[in-house]
């Protein structure tokens, strides 16, 4: 991942189960010297060497930024996922040694806000824990709403719970508890920041709610969790390097483009950062666009795809890269 | 062999100067005999030993002498330093930027101890040594941005980054050609850009703010930015119009060697990791033409880029009053001979 991000070479120095589908992982540098210092919200992305195929996924790191002895990620294990959440369940063990990315941050605390209102669903806890952690060390105002499917999913709920007491509410799918949305967007003091992490229906009704109820959206940050979405193969054409791929079902067609040694910029490969934007040069087909980055009209268009997440049905698809 | 600092002026009877070797290492902006705006970013590397990307944050044999005129220009007006309530902790971001990057690039002028929070900074050449916990800004004199800025040399604004913009929210800027943090703090990356001609149409401002908005850390970026001032003034600030825009008239042909100088800024980008903020540090490195020109290929590429500048950028960067006077003494030490490619002198 020359071109993505700057390495570092960790070892994984603990592998601890937190409930039946998320387990924690911990890395500290090879070297011995400290972890480069991030930001809550922050995420790495972690290279998997999976036989021939390499993955790399992101995901948030979680422990303190005021500790950067090691990094810790938690992940969601995904049994009709692409491969990589089960790769790092089956395969990553204590003492591996593994290269992530250096920490970016697409999801960054508004450090204007009066108060920082958080909303997790699920997996999505992950970035807050950062967050959360960073604005405690700071006597920062913030109040945490998470949603998981029953208490024994709850993952870190407890800690939470122990760490931060009151300003943290849960809500249980399984005791049909629900956010009483509107009136918590309704009643907020005004400077309050809003921050949505978890599933993409998640996300969307707090946004449109939010936007109906007047929040300015400078106010409201939101991260998705979006994995490339496995599909029907298709052929691309990469007109610069010359060379014509295929990808997979379960590939993305940025992991195709570096299998085939082009060498792309990326940062978050989850559709929102807008680094690995590619122009269309031709097509005959459709676009299964599931980007955040690009405009409709740049959608419309059909002059442009983010090869991160987005894919490809049709007859023939010729890229600049 | 530590540098050696100069004693030296930046107003009044204007001592400054460069020693032979400053001369040399002098960051000369134009690659080739003409000049036009362009995304000029490249990756922020160590340079060639002696350059002045020795070090990624360059320390040199005015550094002395710069920190006491800052120390005059913040005393005149507090106003040159300022970060808005949100900024603190960028400030610190900055703080250790700065520290860790002196103390690694010239060990022998600074020292940075750390003891968990507690941290130790020797800074030899101003006679400092604090002792300080690192994130509480009681234990320091000033506020992070403004103690540490205090002690580097260069201009800094510090970015918030949000809404898919840059917001000048803190900085301290007491070297400017011509522009006022007290004026631009608050504004975005387009807003502040503004009164630049012919860059907008290019879409260069876009581009660059993509660019700048996906800095990574232990990535840093740079590039060079050129200007021309007369008498080697570090304050060219529109607060103090007053005293150097005159300076203007009073190029002569017989003193255009000593009085107008070349000024470089040697722009990086940096992010921050606790604050995720950028960094900008605006390095300024100022040249008499006198100097400027021991340099035969510097001197006829010069000749060319004056006398070829598009007539905006030449009112933009000031130079329109003097212009004529400068070719024209500029035009005596070009020969005609074809200039060699790069940046540094033959």
């Amino acid at each position: 991942m020359s071109t993505g991000t700057t390495r570092l070479d960790v070892v994984v120095s603990d592998v601890v189960p937190v409930n039946e589908l998320v387990t924690r992982f911990h890395f500290r540098r090879r070297d011995g010297e400290l972890l480069p210092t991030f930001s809550g919200g922050a995420h790495v992305v972690v290279e998997m060497r999976d036989g021939e195929r390499t993955r790399l996924n992101p995901y948030s790191l979680m422990g303190s930024p005021l500790d950067t002895r090691e990094y810790t990620i938690s992940v969601r294990r995904d049994d009709v996922g692409r491969g990589g959440s089960l790769f790092m369940h089956r395969s990553v063990k204590p003492g591996l040694e593994m290269v992530i990315s250096y920490p970016v941050n697409l999801f960054s605390l508004d450090l204007r806000a009066k108060k920082h209102l958080m909303l997790a669903g699920g997996i999505g806890i992950t970035p807050f824990m950062a967050q959360t952690a960073q604005l405690a060390g700071e006597g920062g105002n913030f109040e945490l709403h998470y949603t998981c499917r029953t208490a024994s999913l709850g993952t870190y709920a407890d800690v939470l719970r122990e760490r931060y007491d009151r300003r943290i509410r849960l809500y249980h799918d399984d005791l049909d508890e629900r956010i009483d949305l509107d009136r918590l967007l309704s009643t907020q003091p005004l400077g309050t920041h809003l921050y949505v992490c978890g599933p993409a229906g998640m996300i969307n009704w707090v946004r449109d709610r939010a936007a109906d109820l007047g929040w300015p959206s400078e106010a409201v940050h939101f991260e998705h969790f979006a994995a490339p979405q496995p599909g029907l193969p298709f052929d691309v054409t990469l007109a610069v390097s010359g060379k014509t791929i295929r990808v997979d079902e379960q590939q993305s067609l940025l992991e195709a483009i570096e299998a085939a040694g082009v060498d792309p910029p990326y940062l978050c490969r989850g559709g929102v950062c807008g680094q690995c934007e590619t122009n269309v040069i031709s097509y005959d087909g459709k676009f299964i666009h599931n980007d955040h980055w690009l405009s409709e009209e740049d959608h419309r268009s059909g002059c442009k795809i983010m090869p991160c997440v987005s894919r490809f049905e049709g007859k023939s698809l010729v890229l600049e890269r | 062999m530590g540098i050696t600092f100069r004693k030296e002026t930046f107003r009044d009877d204007f001592t400054f100067k460069n020693s032979p070797e400053h001369i040399r290492r002098f960051p000369f902006p134009f690659h080739e005999d003409s000049y036009m705006y362009a995304v000029n970013i490249e990756p922020h590397v160590v340079g060639p030993k002696g350059s002045v990307l020795e070090n990624l944050i360059d320390v040199d044999e005015h550094y002395v002498a710069e920190m006491q005129d800052r120390a005059l220009v913040l005393a005149e007006d507090p106003l040159r330093c300022q970060s808005l309530p949100h900024m603190t902790l960028a400030g610190w971001d900055l703080l250790e930027l700065l520290m860790e990057q002196q103390a690694l690039g010239y060990p022998e002028h600074f020292t940075l101890a750390r003891d968990g929070d507690r941290w130790r900074w020797i800074n030899r050449p101003l006679g400092i040594d604090d002792t300080f916990t690192f994130g509480d800004t009681s234990t320091l004199p000033y506020g992070p941005m403004e103690y540490i800025t205090r002690q580097s040399q260069g201009d800094f604004c510090i970015l918030d980054q949000r809404d898919g913009n840059l917001w000048m929210d803190a900085g301290m800027v007491t070297t400017q050609a011509d522009w006022s943090l007290d004026f631009d703090i608050g504004m975005n990356f387009f807003e502040w850009h503004a009164p630049v001609p012919l860059a907008h149409e290019k879409g260069i401002f876009t581009r660059a703010l993509k660019f700048l908005t996906n800095i990574q850390q232990g990535k840093p970026a740079r590039r060079l930015n050129w200007t021309m001032t007369i008498n080697p003034r570090l304050d060219t600030s529109p607060e103090n119009y007053h005293k150097w825009g005159p300076d203007r008239t009073t190029v002569t042909p017989e003193n255009v060697g000593d009085k107008v100088h070349l000024r470089v800024e040697l722009q990086s980008f940096w992010r921050l990791p606790r604050s995720n903020g950028i960094v900008f540090p605006i390095r300024c490195y100022l040249i008499k033409m006198d100097e400027l020109v021991t340099q035969p290929k510097w001197a006829r590429r010069l000749h060319r880029v004056i006398r070829d500048l598009p007539e905006e950028l030449a009112t933009y960067k000031g130079l329109t009053r003097y212009r004529p006077t400068l070719v024209e003494w500029l035009s005596k030490l070009d020969d005609g001979s074809a200039t060699s490619p790069g940046f540094g002198p033959d």
